[in-house]
């Protein structure tokens, strides 16, 4: 028995104990149930990780499978898992994260009638995830890919009742299926070209010299791109995930920043053997990510939603991780990628305590002054905001560094418009904590009516002054705080540390991911002008938002609104799109298929109502038929003794 | 002078398609029953012929069953015929056809 | 006592007219086929009982038509050895039936003529006419083409004894019968006293007056029928 079905297994089963309990499963047993089994998958993923590391160089990859699934002629797609240095890595880091997000979870959800429910996708979640990862196909992983996106719908849409959630649902739903086309017709390709979807059969080949046509690597890499786009919320697929924010907390800081968004990472990652043989894709890959990364973060300096502006700072940091995988260093994509989740779920966790502790506000501008009041919290936000800010030697430093002069090294363009993107990210962090942490206590002015304060204090929220979380709370913030601090140390680069690197060799090996040597001297020359800009835009945010004042001037309509482009694509899809959906509606639908469909019904009871006189209600005529259809079979008989 | 089986089958046929005819004509819910139980007697008759000619006394038997299900079914029937007349003074096959579709 | 005694009568009358005059009950002839004789006269009450059913309009009068069918077919049992099911035949549908039958006839006191005139659906009569016959002939011309198109196959279980030898005979068939049944058809006769008690029961519960009786109906249900007679019209 293998660790790997115990990891994809215990979330299985969490998931479907409380399907089939869910009257008797109530809080807070579900969730202690699921936060167990979620403990039991990331022990089995440490095992994983123990053995994989153990495994013989050249031996590193191990196919488990489970049964075959679609047995069709030579077509053979099996439901198998794949033990490898990268799925690995995935497993520990997705499990890990989200069994604390879990924990998390029981505070955060105390009370909610829905509490169950909850916990079932968050088991569902997982174990869509764990099999994402561990799948040894590409169809397999579409599997778990459309788990993860149905798990996220009916997060996000978990408040169903409030009308913003159940459209915010709807949003990401509908534009992760435009990514899932470009999976799909990746998958189509995919079986053109090499008649199966196994990692081993697709990918095997292509690291030991086989070599791909380069109009057709372009052609899959591209949709493998736009399926990654649309799970990774990149541009121009990333609209859905800020309205993600409607959801309830841990699922932004589980779903939408630590594991599901990265799942695009994780297909590029897997695919790079594909976009070794397509420059094309690379440098579009590059291009989107800086692009996501660039409108993002400008957004980010104008937004006033706590949860938002974290939401943007999600999308810019994937926009990171698509810039390094386009610029050929993956190693550094998934360095980022594992303290990224370290320290954007702290944030989102905090952030969630401040909302959880304010009664579910959510604008910055109805905060402020809180350190006083939620000591625990602003520590955690604080290191969070730190990391993030890429200050050194937290552990985002060391992850944007790396992914920086992988930029530096595919092109001096990439890597300014990186460079200035993070001395942004820096500037809105700062003002949302000193918007939120610190000045005037703002949100003393607007509290709500003693009325309206004692229905909150009915629910558990917003009794009296604010408040530190629960311990279920406040134990993942403070894993994941030192998570963030010194997550760095997997992939030191210098003296031999660079682990991260040497577990992921075997996955991407120098025939398909180049290694590309800088001058010590450059790297540092890189190093600290990147620094330096970093610390600018931390210092500017500080003193221009340190007394909690509006400045017009600073939150430009343009980028407050988003650069347009929501209502640009709304319009847009508005006006044509709405128009032949008239058409449909009106004339297909009521013309063709309303009138085809009435017709029928018609026909049937025109039938029904003549065929009704023959139903008298005279017993004696029924008997009369009867006496008819013995002669007939007697006539039927006769006939037969003559032929 | 034996008298051969089918002449015992005839008199048989005769008497069920009388039967079957009187219940198609009459109107009278109790003569319809009656017509009923002659179709049951020519069953009966036939089954103790065969019984008779092939030597085997299931047919006996079942002539047996029929005769009891048959003392059921008329006193179903006529608790029916009763149930029915007590609410119409007068009342026909015919004045029953509530069912109709 | 006097039940048994009068079976016993009955019995010994039937075998007076089904074995044509011979008395004694052990004698040779007993075993010997029945003449045409005795056929022809059971036939003739049944033909004449059925007919009379059939055809008279004052139901007393078929039932006591009836009754001679009955007879006649008791007749033709006893003709084929089959005792023990005449004598019940009798008891049962003469003794008991017919008697029930007439019995609801004057409790309703419906003795009175049916409207031959007004026939709900035209053509019931000569369609039903013309229906009889067609099976009347259509079985005649199978029975006399193929001699055994009913079953296609003879069955040969539980045999009765031959009508010569010692055990065999008109007590023998009783007996057999009496074998069979409480033998391999015991599941099946102790399902019907299941059935009977049914029946009585579902006898008592339709007869009853003093409740509401089942295929009643309460004056709500009537005006809903009435209502929805008047929306299909």
């Amino acid at each position: 028995m293998n660790a790997a079905y115990v990891a994809a297994a215990a979330p299985l089963l969490g998931s479907i104990l409380l399907l089939a309990g869910h009257r008797r499963l109530r809080e807070p047993l579900a969730g202690w149930i699921v936060v167990a089994l979620g403990f039991v998958s990331f022990g089995a993923s440490v095992y994983l990780w123990v053995a994989e590391v153990g495994r013989a160089a050249g031996h590193k990859t191990v196919d488990l499978g489970i049964f075959r699934w679609l047995p069709v002629n030579h077509l053979q797609v099996s439901f198998g898992l794949q033990v490898d240095p990268l799925s690995v890595f995935f497993c520990l880091f997705v499990t890990g994260v989200s069994s604390l997000i879990f924990l998390y979870s029981i505070g955060y959800m105390h009370g909610d009638p829905s509490f169950p429910r909850f916990f079932f996708y968050l088991s569902l979640f997982l174990f869509s995830m764990v099999t994402l990862v561990l799948a040894d196909n590409f169809l397999f992983m579409f599997l778990g890919w459309e788990g993860v996106g149905f798990c996220s719908y009916g997060l996000i849409g978990f408040w169903f009742e409030r009308n913003r959630a159940a459209v915010a649902a709807k949003k990401a739903f509908v534009t992760n299926r435009v990514g899932d086309f470009g999976f799909m017709i990746a998958l189509y390709l995919m079986y053109e070209h090499f008649g199966s979807f196994n990692f081993s059969r697709v990918l095997g080949p292509l690291m030991h010299g086989a070599t791909l046509g380069a109009g057709f690597a372009t052609a899959l890499g591209l949709m493998l791109l736009l399926g990654a786009c649309g799970k990774s919320a990149q541009f121009p697929l990333y609209m859905w995930l800020p309205d993600a924010m409607e959801g309830p907390t841990p699922i932004s800081a589980l779903i939408h920043a630590a594991t599901m968004v990265t799942a695009g990472v994780y297909l590029l990652a897997r695919s790079a053997p594909i976009l070794h043989f397509s420059g094309t894709t690379q440098w579009v890959v590059a291009c989107v990510g800086i692009a996501t990364a660039f409108v993002a973060s400008t957004i980010a300096c104008t937004e006033t939603d706590i949860k938002r502006i974290l939401a943007y700072s999600t999308l810019a940091e994937i926009g990171f991780m698509f810039l390094a995988e386009g610029s050929g260093d993956f190693t550094s994509a998934l360095f980022l990628t594992v303290t990224h989740a370290f320290f954007k779920a702290l944030l989102f966790l905090s952030a969630g305590a401040v909302i959880h502790a304010l009664a579910d506000e959510q604008d910055i501008w109805h905060m402020g002054g809180l350190r006083k009041y939620l000591p625990l919290t602003f520590g955690a936000f604080f290191i969070g905001y730190l990391a993030l800010s890429a200050v050194p030697p937290l552990s985002g430093w060391w992850s944007h560094e790396a992914v920086l002069e992988a930029a530096y090294h595919k092109n001096v363009g990439l890597w300014i418009v990186g460079v200035l993107v993070d001395g942004l990210t820096a500037y809105y962090m700062s003002r949302e904590v000193m918007l939120v942490f610190f000045g005037g206590a703002r949100w003393k002015e607007n509290r709500p009516s003693p009325a309206q304060e004692a229905a909150g204090a009915a629910e558990g929220h917003g009794h009296g002054e604010p408040h530190d979380a629960p311990w279920t709370m406040s134990v993942p913030l403070v894993v994941l705080a030192i998570g963030a601090v010194v997550g760095g140390i997997i992939d030191l680069p210098f003296g031999g540390l660079d682990f991260l690197t040497k577990f992921l060799a075997p996955v991407f090996p120098t025939s398909v991911v180049p290694a590309f040597p800088l001058a010590n001297a450059t790297k540092l020359w890189i190093g600290v002008a990147g620094t330096c800009v970093n610390l600018i835009g931390l210092i500017l945010g500080i003193l221009a938002w340190r007394e909690g004042v509006p400045r017009p001037v600073l939150e430009p309509s343009f980028f407050r609104h988003g650069w347009y482009i929501d209502e640009g694509v709304a319009d847009a899809v508005a006006g044509p799109l709405a128009l032949a959906a008239d058409a449909v509606a009106y004339d297909v639908d009521r013309g063709l298929v309303d009138r085809f469909v009435n017709d029928v019904a018609g026909v049937t009871a025109g039938t029904g109502r003549q065929l009704r006189r023959i139903q008298t209600g005279y017993v004696r005529t029924y008997a009369l038929g009867i006496g008819a259809g013995a002669l007939a079979i007697l006539i039927y008989a006769v006939a037969r003794l003559g032929g | 002078m034996r008298v051969p089986a089918e002449w015992y089958l005839v008199v048989a046929l005769m008497l069920f398609v009388i039967g079957a005819t009187g219940l198609l004509i009459r109107r009278n819910i109790l003569v319809m029953f009656m017509c009923v139980e002659l179709m049951l007697n020519a069953v009966n008759l036939t089954f103790v012929t065969f019984s008779r000619t092939l030597n085997d006394i299931s047919g006996q038997a079942a002539v047996f069953f029929v005769l009891v299900v048959a003392a059921a079914e008329v006193v179903v029937g006529l608790g029916i015929i009763v149930a029915i007349f007590r609410r119409r003074a007068e009342a026909t096959a015919d004045d029953v056809h509530i069912l109709k579709g | 006592m006097r039940g048994a005694d009068a079976l016993a009568a009955l019995h010994a009358a039937l075998r007076l007219v089904a074995y044509n005059g011979v008395n004694s009950p052990h004698s040779e002839h007993l075993q010997a086929p029945a003449d045409w004789a005795v056929f022809l006269v059971g036939g003739a009450f049944i033909l004449a009982g059925a007919l009379g059913v059939v055809t008279l309009r004052n139901p007393v009068h078929c039932a006591l038509f009836l009754v001679i069918t009955l007879f006649g077919v008791a007749i033709e049992f006893i003709d084929l050895n089959a005792d023990f099911l005449a004598a019940v035949q009798i008891i049962v549908y003469a003794g008991a039936i017919v008697i029930l039958f007439l019995f609801v006839i004057m409790f309703l006191g419906v003795d009175r003529k049916e409207r031959v005139a007004a026939e709900r659906f035209p053509l019931q009569r000569p369609l039903a006419l013309l229906l009889g016959l067609g099976v009347f002939i259509l079985i005649l011309v199978l029975t006399a083409v193929t001699g055994n198109w009913t079953t296609g196959a003879h069955s040969l279980s539980g045999s009765l004894g031959s009508p010569s030898s010692p055990t065999g005979g008109a007590q023998g068939d009783v007996a057999r019968l009496g074998q069979a049944i409480y033998t391999r058809y015991l599941l099946p006769f102790e399902m019907t006293s299941a059935l009977l008690v049914i029946a009585i029961v579902a006898a008592v519960v339709l007869a009853r007056s003093r409740h509401r009786v089942a295929g009643e109906l309460s004056s709500e249900e009537q005006a809903a029928i009435q209502h929805s007679a008047e929306v299909t019209r």
